[in-house]
């Protein structure tokens, strides 16, 4: 195996293209190292990306957003005031990731790229309209969260493309997200379901909403229909039971040990319905 | 780039130098090539928490990391809890609960509680077993583990 540390995502792009074997890019290495220890995957090239300039920080952008590097690790989101106070349902996801040593080191562009259709960060950078930046061989473009994941363990991402920031639009007045998950345990569990809420609320009624959700499909899934259920509502009861139809509808689950197609559709439900509370009460300011 | 790679890095404040496959994880390297059998490996994947180091002040899973990846990072291991001879409060408080039987877990409890106290210094009941949730014992029940760890924190607050 061969140990790249490139300085530039331009230099880590041409690394990747150019290799010919199985090649894999480094961040937290909490799952390319699980890979490589069990011999799922060993990689003739690992490019680690922590050398790169920016990719350990946390920055505002001009237009009042965010840009996480892709090295920022599960423990520094959740440390981070600002984000948090903006994104509260995007950190949240995050932290369930793992243990405090996982914390140490997990990042939400690798919980992405594992492209875990149960994957704890997804759905909330999906139901907050989080873009990456991609940087490929052809120059570097903006991809939504929504469309990187191509089925369980799968991107739409080409060889020589990696993944160079996550970036989270500006939250503005009147926002507020929140994700839940169900397990059968109360933490270091993978999601039975997941549900992220991402709400605008001016004098009492939604505005805006979108809904994500996780383990319940392929992929995680964007819900337009839950969206619509609430948009234009003060989150009263027949906009909730409208939320839990849509996001039942929304559900194509696998029968496993951990949850059968009956359970994880009604859970998303219920799940929707108390996310979209918190959600609501973070937008007014009763939670934040 | 293929073969072995230098590394030099600061374990418990020292300068170590050894050479590491990039495939070897920072636990290895530390076990084989720099002799601090301290950290122990229980599951090799990150459940266990048998091999937590503090890796620049973060704690972390040594199997988790690449051996090549500690170059020019600090690392603090069990062995350097310790100092001059003298145990850390956390050391002699889990053998006064006896918070140990098969001592396996041991060392990665200690490197993680030290870890919390540090952030926190009075940390409640609930938060010492979430934070420690990582770190899996399968002799001791974890009860005497969390006593021993309130009890410590009590003595380095000066609360007794």
């Amino acid at each position: 195996m061969r140990y790249h540390t490139p300085q530039t995502f331009d230099e880590a792009s041409r690394l990747a293209a150019a290799a010919p074997g199985v090649t894999r890019f480094l961040a937290g290495g909490t799952d390319v190292l699980v890979q490589l220890r069990a011999a799922m995957v060993l990689p003739d090239d690992l490019i680690d990306l922590k050398k790169i300039p920016g990719t350990g920080d946390i920055t505002r952008t001009d237009d009042g957003g965010w840009r996480i590097g892709v090295a920022v690790p599960g423990a520094r989101l959740g440390a981070h005031a600002g984000l948090k106070a903006d994104w509260p349902g995007v950190v949240e996801g995050m932290e369930l990731v793992g243990s405090t040593q996982v914390q140490g080191r997990a990042t939400l562009t690798g919980n992405l790229c594992n492209g875990s259709p149960a994957a704890d960060s997804v759905p909330g950078l999906v139901a907050a309209g989080a873009t990456v930046e991609v940087t490929g061989p052809a120059g570097a473009r903006l991809v939504a969260v929504a469309d990187i994941p191509a089925g369980p363990g799968r991107t739409i991402l080409t060889k020589g493309e990696v993944i160079s920031a996550i970036l989270l639009p500006p939250r503005g007045a009147g926002g507020g997200d929140a994700y839940l998950r169900f397990i059968p345990r109360t933490e270091m569990d993978i999601a039975v379901v997941g549900c992220a809420v991402s709400l605008t609320v001016a004098g009492g009624v939604i505005t805006a909403a979108r809904v994500a959700l996780g383990a319940v499909a392929p992929t995680v899934r964007l819900v337009p229909d839950a969206a619509a259920a609430l948009i234009g509502s003060s989150l009263d009861d027949a906009a909730l039971k409208a939320l839990a139809a849509a996001a039942e509808a929304a559900c194509s689950p696998i029968d496993d040990k951990r949850g059968t197609v009956a359970f994880r559709t009604e859970v998303a439900g219920v799940l929707a319905r108390r996310a979209a509370k918190i959600a609501y009460d973070r937008a007014t300011g009763g939670l934040k | 780039m293929t073969g072995k790679i230098h590394v030099t890095t600061t374990i418990n404040g020292d300068t170590v130098e050894f050479l590491a496959d990039p495939r070897e994880s920072l636990l290895d390297c530390l076990r084989d090539h720099v002799g601090l059998t301290g950290s122990k490996e229980g599951c090799g994947t990150g459940d266990c928490g048998a091999c937590s180091v503090r890796l620049d002040g973060t704690l972390v899973c040594s199997c988790l990391v690449l051996g090549v990846e500690a170059e020019g990072k600090s690392v603090e291991t069990i062995e350097g809890m310790a100092k001059d001879g003298e145990l850390h409060p956390l050391q002699r408080k889990f053998i006064e609960h006896a918070a140990l039987q098969c001592g396996f877990c041991t060392p990665g409890i200690l490197v993680a509680a030290k870890a919390l106290l540090e952030k926190n210094p009075d940390p409640t009941e609930t938060e010492i077993r979430f934070w420690l949730a990582g770190n899996l014992c399968r002799c001791t029940g974890y009860d005497k583990i969390i006593r021993a760890v309130q009890d410590a924190a009590a003595e380095m607050r000066g609360a007794k």
